[in-house]
This record gives structure tokens, sequence and C-alpha cells, in this order.
């Protein structure tokens, strides 16, 4: 332990740096904004159809702070419901520890088939496996071509949402996969026959998981393409790695979250694919299921009354696609496996260290136009939490110059008429820029002034153009 | 060093010392819907899958003119004996399902609100991988198995049964957004719906 927590990218440049970096790419910013556009519509339709939206999130939001205010009690619930039903539960502290056990439960294999896991990212853990001489082959379309491409991923959702199908079929062509067109329905199929090999051969598995249920023991996987089915059903030896959070109380309650997540996140009515399993059946599926409880800065966050609230995240990635900053940044400028709003508020937390200056200068990557709580499922309220994570960067960095700004920045924002009527002035962006130096992203109508494409919103409020044009 | 579950729950108790309430949860929220064959129908469609509403009668002569001259996997306990379809019984290994030409399943609950099926490995559906391997799926779906809402389908679902909810065919949006249908699961989803 004291080791560093991976859920930062180590040397990446703090938020304003990457995003400067990022807003002079014109293809990337296409690509997201094509992609965030269109994902944007799609979820309006999707939720539209349910007359009971909002009584679903408000039921999805009490159920998650039930879960987080008895999480004691819930976990050692779910850790017996497991155990009866022939399943091993391990306990994690931080990503080390459960790099450890996932290394040790792979044994002899010296490759593992893994599903795509934001849990699995956060400790690092393909690396991990590398150092020690397993190879983790990602088995998610998307993410088989981040590997591939050696690359970051850069949403949640679809982490190769920065490249286009020429980028890929390169991508697949130096790998060896050799498409013969940059049709998608060709690359799909290379990557289907590539990745087939591996699902009938390889003896572990590891997954992440969507939501466990105490009561039951059950743990739940949703997806689209059937590689996860196929690391979840065909190998011997399935490992899945799942934050503290990720626990539901009942069985019952997935039926609040089978409707909130797909349409949230892919906007469809339920995702192609769902799988739950209860420890292990015999004769159907893994004669052995470990499930791994990673706490890895949960309970620190969890410690913070206004903070906590982020452990609610289902991991949608509504609030990326409707973000003006990221839209124009991208998912990699955040620096971390968790992009775009929600990862303004949950990475800083998760790392809990105030010397780390690329985490730090997160609470500052937003606009704080409130578009991400009004889309969220479990209501979290993303730009209460910013500010009060600005607050608390302020008290960690002393009153030096830079902190004085920071901490006019937090007194802007924390009231949202008060941060209209600066707009309104212009004060805003001589409040930032009288030293000529933004260091971080304080909101649109200071930042991207620094960028010559930066669309800024003529003499309208930001918040007013922004619920004219997208709201 | 001390153990990683006493430290962790140790955490966890500390750090909800402010005793933090938790309001009721309202489920005030729809739970029961529409159940026709015909919502069903709809919503499986606009999936890209492949369904067809038929009677009791047309089901035989119907997976006849389907599944015909195909090796076509089928788990214990289907009603149906389809002429001319080669059938393949479990236990078959993964080599062996995958050289399959399609499998053939009933359901344990169908939802009309999302179109989805969903099978929990009781008679008629056999181990996951027999409905994961093979390019094609046929499922049949009898009327008295449509749940109206998510909800009244969870209620009728043993959660202690391994279950897979199926929404159309294997599909991804990863490129470009375009959707691909079959990237690892199968390509095709035929559902039968029988009134
Ligand atoms: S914060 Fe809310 S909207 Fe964003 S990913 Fe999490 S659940 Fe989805």
């Amino acid at each position: 332990m004291g080791t560093r927590n991976p859920v930062t990218w180590l040397g990446s440049p703090t938020f304003p740096e990457a995003a400067r970096t990022a807003l002079a790419d014109t293809q990337l910013r296409r690509n997201l904004r094509n992609a965030t556009t269109t994902i944007r519509g799609r979820r309006a339709q999707a939720v539209g159809e349910l007359p009971d939206w909002e009584r679903l999130r408000r039921a999805g939001e009490a159920i998650k702070d039930d879960v987080l205010h008895h999480l004691d009690r819930y976990l050692e619930q779910l850790e017996a419901a497991v155990t009866a039903r022939g399943g091993v539960v391990h306990w994690a502290r931080d990503a080390a520890e459960a790099n450890d056990i996932v290394l040790r439960l792979c044994g002899d294999a010296r490759e593992v088939v893994k599903v795509k896991s934001m849990a699995t990212q956060e400790i690092g853990l393909n690396e991990a496996l590398a150092a020690a001489g397993v190879h983790a082959v990602e088995t998610d379309l998307a993410e088989l071509i981040v590997q591939l491409g050696d690359d970051r991923p850069s949403h949640i959702l679809v982490p190769a949402i920065h490249r286009n199908r020429s980028e890929i079929r390169e991508i697949f062509r130096a790998a060896g996969l050799g498409p013969a067109s940059d049709d998608p329905r060709v690359l799909a199929e290379a990557a289907r026959a590539h990745l087939r090999r591996k699902f009938l051969s390889c003896e572990v598995a590891v997954s992440g998981a969507n939501f466990a249920v105490a009561d039951t023991g059950s743990v739940v996987v949703l997806e689209s393409e059937g590689n996860g089915r196929m690391c979840l059903t065909l190998p011997r030896k399935l490992i899945t790695v799942m934050g503290l959070e990720k626990v539901v109380p009942t069985w019952q309650d997935l039926e609040v979250f089978l409707q909130l997540l797909p349409r949230s996140s892919t906007a469809e009515r339920m995702n192609p694919y769902t799988s739950t399993w209860t420890g292990v059946t015999p004769g159907d599926g893994p004669e052995e299921f470990h499930l791994v409880l990673l706490d890895n800065g949960r309970t620190a966050t969890l410690a913070d009354p206004v903070g906590r609230q982020a452990l609610r995240c289902i991991r949608c990635s509504a609030c990326l696609n409707v973000c003006p900053v990221y839209e124009r940044t991208g998912g990699r400028s955040y620096g971390s496996v968790y992009p775009g709003p929600i990862g303004a508020i949950l990475t800083p937390q998760l790392v809990d260290d105030p010397h780390d200056e690329q985490a730090a200068s997160l609470p500052f990557a937003s606009s704080l136009c409130g578009a991400c709580f009004e889309v969220c499922p479990v209501r979290i309220d993303i730009p209460s939490v910013l500010t009060h994570l600005r607050a608390r960067a302020v008290e960690a960095k002393g009153r030096s110059a830079e902190s004085v700004a920071m901490a006019a920045a937090a007194w802007v924002f924390a009231s949202a008429s008060r941060y209209e009527k600066a707009q309104k002035l212009g004060s805003l962006a001589r409040l930032f820029a009288h030293d000529g130096r933004i260091s971080w992203l304080p909101g649109p109508g200071a930042a991207w002034t620094s960028s010559r494409d930066a669309p800024v919103p003529a003499r309208e409020p930001f918040r007013e153009w922004w619920r004219k044009n997208r709201g | 060093m001390a153990d990683a579950r006493a430290e962790i729950l140790g955490r966890v108790r500390a750090a909800l010392r402010d005793k933090p309430d938790t309001p009721p949860v309202v489920r005030d929220y729809v739970r029961t819907g529409d159940a026709s064959v015909e919502l069903l129908a709809d919503r499986i469609a606009h999936y890209r899958a492949t369904v067809h509403v038929v009677t009791p009668d047309e089901v035989v002569p119907l997976l006849a003119e389907r599944l015909a001259g195909k090796r076509i996997v089928v788990p214990d306990g289907l009603p149906w004996d389809v002429p001319g379809v080669t059938a393949l019984r479990d236990p078959l290994t993964v080599e062996e399902l995958d050289r399959a030409d399609g499998v053939l399943t009933g359901c344990a609950v169908a939802i009309a609100q999302t179109g989805t099926i969903v099978l929990d490995g009781g008679p008629g559906q056999g181990r996951r991988a027999l409905t994961l391997l093979p390019d094609h799926h046929v499922c049949v779906v009898r009327s008295d198995q449509i749940a109206g809402t998510v909800p009244e389908a969870l209620e009728r679902l043993d959660p202690l049964r391994p279950l897979t909810f199926i929404s159309g065919p294997s599909a991804t949006s990863d490129i470009e957004l375009d959707r691909v249908e079959g990237v690892h699961g199968p390509r095709r989803l035929e559902v039968l719906v029988v009134t």
C-alpha cells in the first residue's frame, strides 16, 4: 500500500492543458460532436416514452441513497448470499490489493478474456497482469480498438468514440486482423473472428458488474455485443471486480435500474443482453465464481456528506453526452477512466490527494450549466458537488494568488443567479483573465476565449443559450 | 496487516458517522402495463429481429419452413418435433455449438413494453451457451408468458437461476455509432409469438 491510486493516468497533464490540445484537434472535435449530438437526441426520445421517468429517477436516487447509508449491512448480506450459492467473496482496500487478488486467482493462466469494466480500468488491472506475464484480452469492440491502438478510452459507453472508421481499420491492420475495408460490418466481423478463438479456449474471464443484489447474491451485467455473455459463461473460472457501491438491496430494485440504465445510456428500451447469475450453477457456466469487492477511495468518498452522492452513479454516460465542456475537449483530457461531469466529481474524490494536480484541476472542468443533473438517472447534483470540491481544492491550496481566483470562481459558481449576473456583466472573463493566464477551465466564458475556435455565446448568458439550444 | 474485510467495513461505518437518514423508497412508478401479443411483436420488430405472430397449429409448419435441412440445437423439454431438422442434443462441446446452424428454444418470460425475451435455463431452454454460440436463435413465446412491464417480469422470475434477457440480436454501435448486428452473439434472432 501507499502506492499511487491509478484512477488518474500517470503523466497526464492537468485538465486545462489537455483541453487546450484537444480543442486544437478539429477531427477529434468533429467526431465527438457528431456522436454526442446523436446520442443526446436518441436518449431524449427513449426517456420521453416513459410517463413515469421522473418517478423512476426519484426511486433510483432513494434506493442508491439507502444503499450508501447502510452500506456495511448490504455488503455483509451480499457476501453471505454469494457464499451460500457457491461463490467466493474477496475484499480489496485499494488497487494494488485488488490486482494481487485477481492475479492470484488467475493461477497458471497466461491469457484471460475481459468484458469492459470501469472498475478494472480504474485499478489498472491490465497493466498489473501484464507485468506478471498475463495478457488480458479486451473483448468489447470499442475496448479492443483502444487496446490494439495502445490508446486511452475517451467515453464510458463508447470508449473509441474519438476514432473514425478509417482510423479503426488502420489499427486493426497494424494488429494483423486484416479487415478488407473500413465498412463497420467488415470491421466488426474481423473482431468477431479474432475474438471467437479466444472465447472458445480461455480458462479465466474477468468482468465488472453493473449491480449486485444483496438479498439474493445475484450479479448483473448489461451489454450489447454478447462478449459479456461469452466471458460470463464459457470460461471455467469467472472473476468479477466490483466497486462497493454497486450493491442494491433487493431483487425488486432491479426493476428501477433495468429501466433507468439502458434508456439513459444507449437510448434503447433495453440493451440487447442482460445477464444475471447467482453463485455457480452446476452444468451451466463457470465452475468457480469470485467476487472482488473494491474500496479504492470509495469509503473516503462516502465520508463526505456532499460528495458521497457521486457514488450513486450507475455509469450510464448520459452526463457526458450533454456536457458542453466534454463535447469540445473529449474524454481523454480528463486524464482518468472517469471522464466528463461524473469524472470531474468522482475522480478527485477517489484519488483523495490534494497534491495530485491533475485530479485537483477536474472540479474546474465544467461550466456548471446544470445539464448533467437534468439527465442523470439517479439525480446526482453534479453542479453542487463541483462547487463543493472547488471550495475544498481552494482550502487545500492555501491563499496563493491562484487560489484567490479559484475562491472567486467558487463564490461566483455557488449561486446560479450570481453566475448569470457575472456573465451578463462580462465580469467573469475579467475575473480570470486579468493576469493574462488562465490555468483552469472555470467556465466556458473564460476558458474558451483562450482558444481561437471557442464558440463564445455572444452577449447571451451561457446558461440561457444552453437552455435554448440544447435543453 | 489487518484483515481487508474488517478494515473496509470499519471505514464504511466511520464514513457514516453523520448518521445520514434515508427517506423511504417511493415506488409510485408504473408497475403494470399492456401485455398484448401486438405490443410485444411491435417492440421485438423494432430491434431488427424477425417476428411472427402465429396460432398454435402454425408453429411446427413455420419452424419447418424456417429450419428444414439445418442442424439445429434443440434443448430438452421442447414440445415440437420439427420435420426435416437435424436436432443436436446436449451435451455438446463448444466447437459443436459453434458449428451448429442455429438453436431453437422456448423462454421463461417476455416483456411487452421492451420487446425482451428472458431465458432462465428451464425446460426447453437449456444452458446459457446454447443460445450464445449458434448464429441463429429461434425462440417461441407463448402468450401466457408475456409480462407487460419490467417490474412484472422480474416478479415472475427466479433470481437464483442464471437469467439471460435478450432484446434483439447481438449488436454494436462502437464504430461511428453505426449499428452492426451480430458481433459475438447470434446475428439473427427470430421470435414466434403464439396466440
Ligand atoms: S453521473 Fe449520472 S448521468 Fe453521469 S454517468 Fe453517472 S449515472 Fe449517468
